[in-house]
């Protein structure tokens, strides 16, 4: 160790928890690189490839749709029926003045998941060709940022308390919505092991 | 253990969105060569920014406890609930053990961010260098379960928008919710201006 600067930075890894370097070596299946000093995930290797991805994107902006279009309760009491979708939920806590609430169900289990799934879509689709599409540098920073501000899961399973706690009063079924859900949290899992920076290797800038 | 490079003594930054290794141009708003993304050695005032978020959040999470989250009417009958009230009806009528899901995500959540957080913030400041890895593990879990606290929200949301039975039966959120949405906001502010790089810097050797 000491102040003797390596030839040349390709090939470096910096773990961003402690900032300990080390040369990148190639994963294989399966492998997780580990960071020695601090044990923070450095790099997985890539199960999936960017055709795999881009199906999967696929698939959950319908799961998405459906779980937005379509109610996720039904409350009955005494034959009346009650039941809410995601939108009836937000413009019922605006109309209730929780409108901070509303906001921040708008953002993060609206806006926000639809905008990373639209980008998820518009990098997965250049990068099967190996290549970077029109804006694909602002994708990525905005992808990045957007990290822990989708919160779909935390719906569903706010969900399943408001179901039990109805229960006690009321005769509760449970609608297609909250199936949507539960497949779109399953999707949300496997787009949580995906490393995006892997996308930089794996894509050149297009040539005109 | 070998003694392992830090990025900072070999002078590389790492871009903090596309992971490319930079030379350090020991300049001002230097940008990553291929993201365009803003370098940073650390996360700028990443101590006092912390403090910030979490006294914030702080101060929200007073409301957020003591006033009421929900009101339930139900044939002129009013039953206002805190988050603590709720985990006990859910404990006694509904099930036990989303209770306890109830009482991690609202209550166990956002005291352990705060006693985390505050606890890396002080002994950053005092340069220590008591258990670094296992500081460094409490943050990242920090990170990864602080927006679990969000649950109760939803809950009282979703409520609200299916028991409309007008006289009969009827949901309405009140003040308490909404300070809760803004403690969760601060304290996942909070955890991302932190930067846990500082837990291993201020030291003289490696081990």
């Amino acid at each position: 160790m000491g102040a003797n600067t390596p030839p040349t930075t390709a090939g470096l890894l910096i773990c961003e928890h402690c900032d300990t370097v080390y040369r990148r070596r190639p994963l294989s299946r399966g492998e997780v690189a580990c960071c020695e000093r601090c044990h923070n995930i450095l790099e997985r290797h890539a199960r999936l490839g960017p055709d795999q991805l881009l199906a999967l994107t696929f698939t959950a902006m319908v799961v998405f749709v459906q779980a937005n279009i379509w109610p996720i309760v039904t409350l009955e009491l005494n034959g009346r029926p009650s039941s809410a979708t995601l939108w009836g939920t937000i413009v019922t806590m605006w109309q209730q003045h929780a409108e901070v609430v509303a906001v921040l169900a708008a953002l993060t289990l609206f806006f926000f998941p639809m905008a990373k799934m639209l980008l998820f879509g518009w990098v997965f689709w250049f990068a099967r060709r190996g290549e970077r599409g029109p804006g694909f540098r602002s994708a990525m920073i905005v992808l990045h940022y957007l990290g822990p501000w989708t919160m779909s899961e935390v719906f569903v399973l706010g969900a399943m308390v408001a179901i039990v706690k109805a229960r006690v009063y009321f005769q509760v079924v449970p609608d297609p919505g909250i199936f949507a859900y539960g497949a779109l949290m399953l999707l949300i899992t496997v787009f949580g092991t995906v490393d995006l920076r892997q996308l930089w290797d794996v894509t050149r800038e297009r040539s005109r | 253990m070998s003694a392992l490079p830090r990025a900072d003594e070999l002078g590389l930054i790492g871009c903090h969105v596309c992971g490319l290794v930079c030379r350090d141009g020991h300049v001002h708003d230097q940008a990553c060569p291929r993201c365009g993304a803003r370098l940073h050695r650390r996360k700028s005032a990443s101590a006092s920014r912390t403090w910030a978020w979490l006294i914030t959040a702080f101060i929200f999470y007073l409301p957020a406890n003591l006033l009421p989250i929900m009101r339930t009417v139900s044939l002129g009958d009013v039953d206002d609930n805190t988050i603590l009230s709720g985990v006990v009806e859910l404990w006694v009528k509904g099930s036990p053990d989303l209770a306890v899901i109830v009482f991690t995500a609202s209550i166990v959540v956002p005291m352990l961010k705060f006693l985390v957080l505050g606890t890396l913030l002080v002994s950053v400041q005092r340069r220590s260098l008591w258990a670094q890895r296992q500081r460094t593990m409490l943050y990242r879990l920090v990170e990864f379960i602080g927006y679990w606290s969000m649950l109760d929200v939803f809950v009282v949301a979703l409520l609200t928008a299916l028991v409309r039975f007008n006289v009969l039966s009827q949901v309405e959120p009140l003040p308490g919710v909404v300070y809760f949405g803004l403690t969760v906001v601060a304290t996942m502010f909070a955890s991302m201006s932190f930067d846990p790089r500082l837990i291993w810097d201020n030291r003289d050797n490696d081990d």
